[in-house]
């Protein structure tokens, strides 16, 4: 007991000295009134996903925070005209994606230069967007808010529109203040608490539950005997850049499309790095099936078209795959002809195997929906 | 069950009040030993410091930069104005006649330069170890370590903050490729080959923070003419630091508006760099 005694003390003295000695300008997480504390939120990742990129650690999920971001999300006050919000171009029916949209628009109709990925399992993402600009999911909302042909709008000013909620007479009323307050113990509305508030409804948007899931978990009859065909063909064929459980290796790649007219040069633009011409991300393929057009400029409108530019086999046209000094060296083999070898039936097989990847559940959560405030054009 | 639990918990909390009360006077022995940061020193510390101030001064060869209204020539004979200059300027150190160098604090080391805002351009620096100075060295632009931290760590507030204040007024940061913008320098010239007839060239690149970029973050070492800065805690100097428009167009590299009309993201960037870190130097020295 003595000796109990003494780590005790121990342990005290120095919990003591953790608390007091942070300088007094420091926020010290203290006791609040419980009408002011935000409920926690237990985030669990699939079991058989990596373990998160995200840390969570710095902005810990509480209902509030998720509740505030989905409204945010939402919410067409982050644009200038303040009709286009996240969801406009990221729509839950469609994955999260710009359905029917090869290229987005934006404020006043302007059309952008790039598809719009998928909003969906954020938390895995090593870098966001085509190019990879972006390494922290904290750093992404102000990149289509400040981009001219998106949201054209400044984060302070959206900060300060909030601020401005309730506005009397509008037909959606959000209260912005309550709702911060709610979340963050105080009604001081920050950029970095907005950005947070983001982040965490984010994090929730987990798509696990397609039937590739299920027949994951265990369930063998989830899939049917031309599924699973797909399934080892795409393990085969398609895997090493689409790996693992969230079908991405998250690396840059040059899958040998013609540059498009405005010459897109992808992680290029990032790094300037000449190796990284007509780079772009590897994109996840779950959802795919509901996520059409494809590639970082929308060219392709079905997965036939994306499997025949794979398999340079278009019946009559000319090689499909565009040289270049930095054409992915996995289509573009010695001794063989450039692209993926695959047969018709083979074709078919991955193109079901890759609709099993759709998940119902997750386009139709009514977690992730608009709570009423939003705009699809 | 639960029940049991807390009972025991009573009781052992009941025994061990003596223990409890040590525990706490030792912590706060312990506290009154290691709870002295540098801020808060009494004063018998024997160091004395003063004030120095830099005044920045933005021209054109021998002429103040006035925003607009006038036209000047480069080098290569192509008019041009200039609407907007702002660049930072950071990590300031000062050399002393013995050779020592004086680092101002890291936190007190951030200054966004703007041709638009005179307050911008008087550069306070306080808590200067007193004597005399010869010399001068800064970054043009924001380094490497503060460009990474967290956007809302403490260290990126002030001057830094991307989301308030003159960098995110003037739009000094690239969000996508996050990354201060060094240097941005705007205005028309008739031999621009935009379709408004402006030339504008935004200067970043710290050198990556993934993947390994360009970096356009520049040195600056300046040495005062003739005169010492002196600072003790009563006089305080005041070193004038023109920085020259010209030399931007025509330094190391000379630049043509008509053939660069827009340099950002591009490998040419550290041209410009080039040129403008041979921009400054220092015009003199008053003492107050």
């Amino acid at each position: 007991m003595r000796k109990v005694t003494g780590i005790l003390l121990f342990g005290v003295a120095l919990l003591a000295w953790a608390v007091s000695c942070k300088k007094s300008s420091t926020d010290t997480p203290g006791p609040k009134p419980s009408d002011n504390t935000p409920t926690p939120l237990q985030w669990t990742k699939p079991s058989y996903f990596p373990d998160p990129v995200y840390d969570l650690s710095k902005n810990p999920l509480t209902v509030e925070g998720v509740e505030l971001g989905k409204f945010l999300f939402y919410d067409g006050i982050l644009s200038r005209t303040d009709n286009i919000g996240c969801g406009t171009c990221h729509q839950q029916q469609a994955a999260f994606t710009h359905h029917g949209h090869d290229l987005s628009h934006g404020v006043d109709d302007k059309i952008g230069t790039r598809n719009a990925p998928s909003v969906q399992n954020m938390a895995w993402n090593t870098s966001f967007f085509w190019d990879g600009g972006v390494h922290d999911m904290d750093m992404v909302p102000p990149v289509p808010i400040q981009n001219k042909v998106e949201m054209d709008e400044r984060v302070g000013n959206v900060i300060e529109k909030l601020k401005k909620t309730p506005v009397a007479g509008a037909t959606k009323q959000v209260d912005y203040p309550k709702m911060f307050k709610a979340a963050f113990g105080s009604d001081s509305i920050t950029a970095d608490r907005m950005m947070q508030a983001l982040s965490q409804f984010m994090m929730t948007m987990v798509s696990a539950t397609s039937r590739y899931d299920y027949f994951l978990r265990g369930d063998a009859s989830a899939l049917t005997a031309q599924e699973k065909d797909g399934l080892s063909i795409f393990k085969q064929k398609c895997a090493s850049c689409h790996a693992g459980e969230l079908f991405t290796d998250q690396k840059f790649r040059n899958n040998g499309l013609v540059p498009n007219r405005i010459n897109d040069q992808g992680r290029y633009n990032i790094t300037l790095n000449a190796e990284d011409r007509l780079k772009f991300k590897v994109p996840s393929l779950r959802n795919v099936g509901l996520t059409a057009p494809y590639m970082h400029d929308g060219r392709f409108t079905t997965l036939e078209q994306v499997l025949d530019h794979y398999a340079n086999d278009k019946p009559g046209s000319k090689d499909s795959i565009y040289v270049s000094p930095t054409l992915d060296p996995l289509l573009n083999v010695a001794g063989q002809k450039r692209g993926i070898s695959l047969t018709s039936a083979e074709k078919q097989s991955i193109i079901a195997f890759l609709k099993t990847l759709n998940d119902d559940d997750f386009i139709k959560d009514k977690r992730f929906s608009d709570p009423g405030i939003g705009t699809s054009f | 069950m639960g029940c049991v639990q807390t009972s025991f918990y009573k009781n052992y909390m009941m025994k061990r009040t003596f223990s409890w009360l040590s525990a706490w006077a030792l912590a706060s022995g312990l506290l009154m030993v290691s709870c002295s940061f540098p801020d808060e020193k009494d004063d018998t510390d024997p160091i004395e410091t003063g004030t120095i101030q830099l005044q920045f001064d933005n021209i054109v060869g021998d002429k103040d930069l006035q925003l607009d209204s006038t036209r000047y020539m480069n080098a290569v004979g192509e008019d041009f104005t200039v609407s907007k200059l702002n660049y930072y300027i950071s990590n300031i150190k000062l050399i002393r006649l013995d050779g020592g160098v004086f680092t101002v604090p890291q936190d007190s080391s951030y200054f966004l330069i703007r041709e638009a805002n005179k307050e911008s351009q008087k550069l306070t620096i306080r808590n200067v170890l007193t004597g005399d100075y010869t010399g001068i060295e800064f970054t043009v632009g924001v380094d490497s370590v503060r460009s990474v931290m967290e956007p809302d760590s403490p260290g990126r507030k002030g001057i830094l903050d991307i989301y308030a204040g003159p960098t995110n007024e003037e739009e000094m940061y690239w969000n996508w490729n996050p990354g201060y913008i060094f240097l941005k320098l705007e205005g028309s010239s008739d031999s621009s080959t935009t379709p408004n007839g402006k030339y504008y060239y935004h200067i970043g690149f710290f050198g990556g923070r993934t993947a390994r970029t360009i970096n356009n973050l520049r040195t600056v070492k300046l040495t005062f003419p003739s005169q010492k800065a002196i600072v003790t805690t009563s006089i305080v100097s005041n070193v004038l630091i023109q920085a020259d428009v010209q030399k931007v167009f025509n330094g190391t590299t000379q630049l043509s508006i008509k053939k660069s009309s827009s340099l950002m993201f591009t490998d040419s960037s550290k041209y410009v760099a080039d040129n403008y870190a041979g921009m400054f130097h220092v015009k003199e020295i008053k003492i107050n």
